[in-house]
């Protein structure tokens, strides 16, 4: 049965983009969690002593953030399976498994990767300039009174640093969310993925435009909350300047 | 006692010499006080008193006992290099407090990190400390709604809280304006004691004059001239002493 009217349409639509919009929030979620972390592993790395790890680590760094998330995206999901596996398949002389499986799970996972990878890629610059940022003296001062070079980081840098980057993190977890919709070049079932389906045909909707149009509001909306937030976590930094 | 020998010290960055055979010693409760022109190595020599560079030749003993000696030096672990450190305190030209910790924290956090008491000895000794400074109104002040002058008396308290044997100021009053390095000097003045040694790199002349027992004066990486107040401002005898006192003096 067609839907023709928007008040028939509305509810579907609402209900369809709320699955697609789930898929986004685990996307953007586990990829702060993930890359957060191993963001500062990539800026320590960068940072490093050892001139060797250091070239490894900014040439990676290059190379994720001067392409284009979207090849990233396909090269991840697509190279294990279609490239890899065949060829190790061809000089192993037996079959192996080694893609990510065709389903949505196995979708989300390889976007995950791409997306923790890149993200924390630019997060370690970010990380970097926050820790470069924060006065020597700051560490010195540490150094005379004692103080370990871990405890010096976590509790001397660590809120500096914080407070010195959450602006442009700010700027980049904002991106994050929109970023998201990269995924859909694997066919990740997220919101525009589920906005999209919409014109060519879906739970008796067909050639509406309007879906799609409308998954900038959950974008809207969601950057809104997030904007709020970063806004009081800067105003709780205000007691001190750095 | 001898509370600090410093033999034949060295350091170089690279090609250039900036400590060239250095050798002093300093007894316990006495203020030292480092002159000298910019760049002749006076807050290098601080620096490497507190293992914040390290040196190439020669050694460092601290109440008799050698802490530092460059043969050997490379087999020195992190956990001995902050050891080592303990023996001295620096206050910074620019002060360095944590601009996230109020003036307590800023003198708690260290001892509380090292677990040099329980958490009420802790407060209690650093109180006396801001007291000693005479800040005890501003204890739960930021150091950004501190003035120059406050807050390098807090980072006197700071360094005092882990009862250093050899404290050391680098220019403490430099960065400030003039109107508050009087507040810091009489701070410093005051700490001399019998237990308290000190030494003080200052372009204060009054300041070394009157406070110091021994001072240096430091010209291009060595010492150029020692001696005691009496001796180093009124009968220098070497031709760089007299130019760079007649200079200081200029400035008035
Ligand atoms: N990290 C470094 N690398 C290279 N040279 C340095 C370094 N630190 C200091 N120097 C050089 O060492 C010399 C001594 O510097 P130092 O800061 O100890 O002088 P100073 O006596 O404290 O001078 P000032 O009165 O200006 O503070 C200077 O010539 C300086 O350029
Ligand atoms: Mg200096």
């Amino acid at each position: 049965m067609e839907l023709t009217t928007f008040s028939q349409q509305l509810p579907v639509v609402i209900q369809a983009l709320n699955v697609g919009f789930v898929q986004t929030l685990k996307l953007f979620f586990v990829t702060l969690l993930g890359a957060l972390p191993l963001g500062l592993v990539i800026s320590f790395g960068s940072m490093s002593r050892f001139r060797g790890l250091r070239g490894v680590v900014k040439t990676i760094v290059w190379i994720v953030r001067g392409s284009p998330l979207m090849i990233q995206l396909m090269i991840i999901y697509y190279f294990p399976g279609l490239v890899l596996q065949p060829f190790l398949e061809q000089i192993l002389g037996y079959s192996v498994n080694i893609g990510w499986g065709g389903g949505e799970s196995g979708r989300f996972t390889a976007a995950a990767v791409a997306f923790i990878f890149n993200y924390a890629c630019y997060f370690s610059e970010i990380y970097r300039g926050g820790i470069q940022g924060v006065p020597i003296g700051q560490q010195e001062a540490g150094q005379v009174l004692g103080l370990s070079k871990s405890q010096i980081f976590f509790k001397i840098t660590l809120l500096q640093m914080v407070k010195r980057i959450i602006p442009p993190m700010a700027n980049e977890i904002i991106t994050l969310v929109k970023d998201t919709s990269l995924a859909r070049i694997i066919a990740l079932q997220e919101i525009i993925w589920a906005g999209q389906a919409f014109m060519k045909g879906s739970q008796g909707i067909s050639g509406q435009l309007w879906p799609l149009f409308f998954t900038a509001v959950y974008y809207l909306a969601f950057n809104g909350v997030l904007t709020v937030l970063f806004a009081w976590l800067e105003q709780k930094l205000d007691y001190f300047k750095v | 006692m001898t509370a600090l020998e410093v033999r034949n010290i060295q350091k170089n960055y690279g090609k250039t010499e900036v400590l060239k055979d250095i050798s002093f010693s300093l007894e316990k409760g006495q203020v030292l006080a480092i002159i000298g022109s910019s760049g002749s190595g006076k807050t290098t020599l601080l620096r490497c008193l507190n293992f914040l560079e390290t040196l190439q030749e020669g050694s460092i003993l601290v109440n008799g006992k050698t802490i530092f000696d460059a043969a050997s030096a490379s087999k020195l672990t992190d956990e001995q290099i902050r050891e080592n450190r303990l023996h001295f305190g620096l206050v910074f030209q620019s002060f360095n407090l944590f601009p996230q910790y109020n003036v307590l924290q800023n003198v708690t956090l260290a001892p509380t990190l090292l677990k040099l008491g329980t958490a009420q000895e802790i407060q209690e000794k650093a109180k006396k400390l801001i007291a000693q400074v005479g800040l005890s109104e501003r204890i739960q002040a930021y150091p950004c709604q501190l003035s120059g002058g406050q807050q390098q008396r807090v980072a006197i308290a700071r360094a005092l809280a882990l009862n250093p044997d050899i404290l050391c100021f680098d220019e403490p009053t430099s960065a400030l304006d003039p109107e508050l390095t009087g507040e810091v000097l009489k701070v410093i003045k005051g700490l001399k004691s019998k237990d308290s040694t000190m030494i003080v790199v200052t372009h204060e002349m009054e300041f070394a004059r009157h406070v110091a027992d021994k001072v240096i004066f430091m010209a291009d990486g060595i010492i150029e001239e020692m001696g005691t107040p009496e001796q180093v401002f009124g009968n220098p005898q070497k031709e760089k002493t007299k130019a760079f006192l007649q200079k200081s003096l200029e400035e008035f």
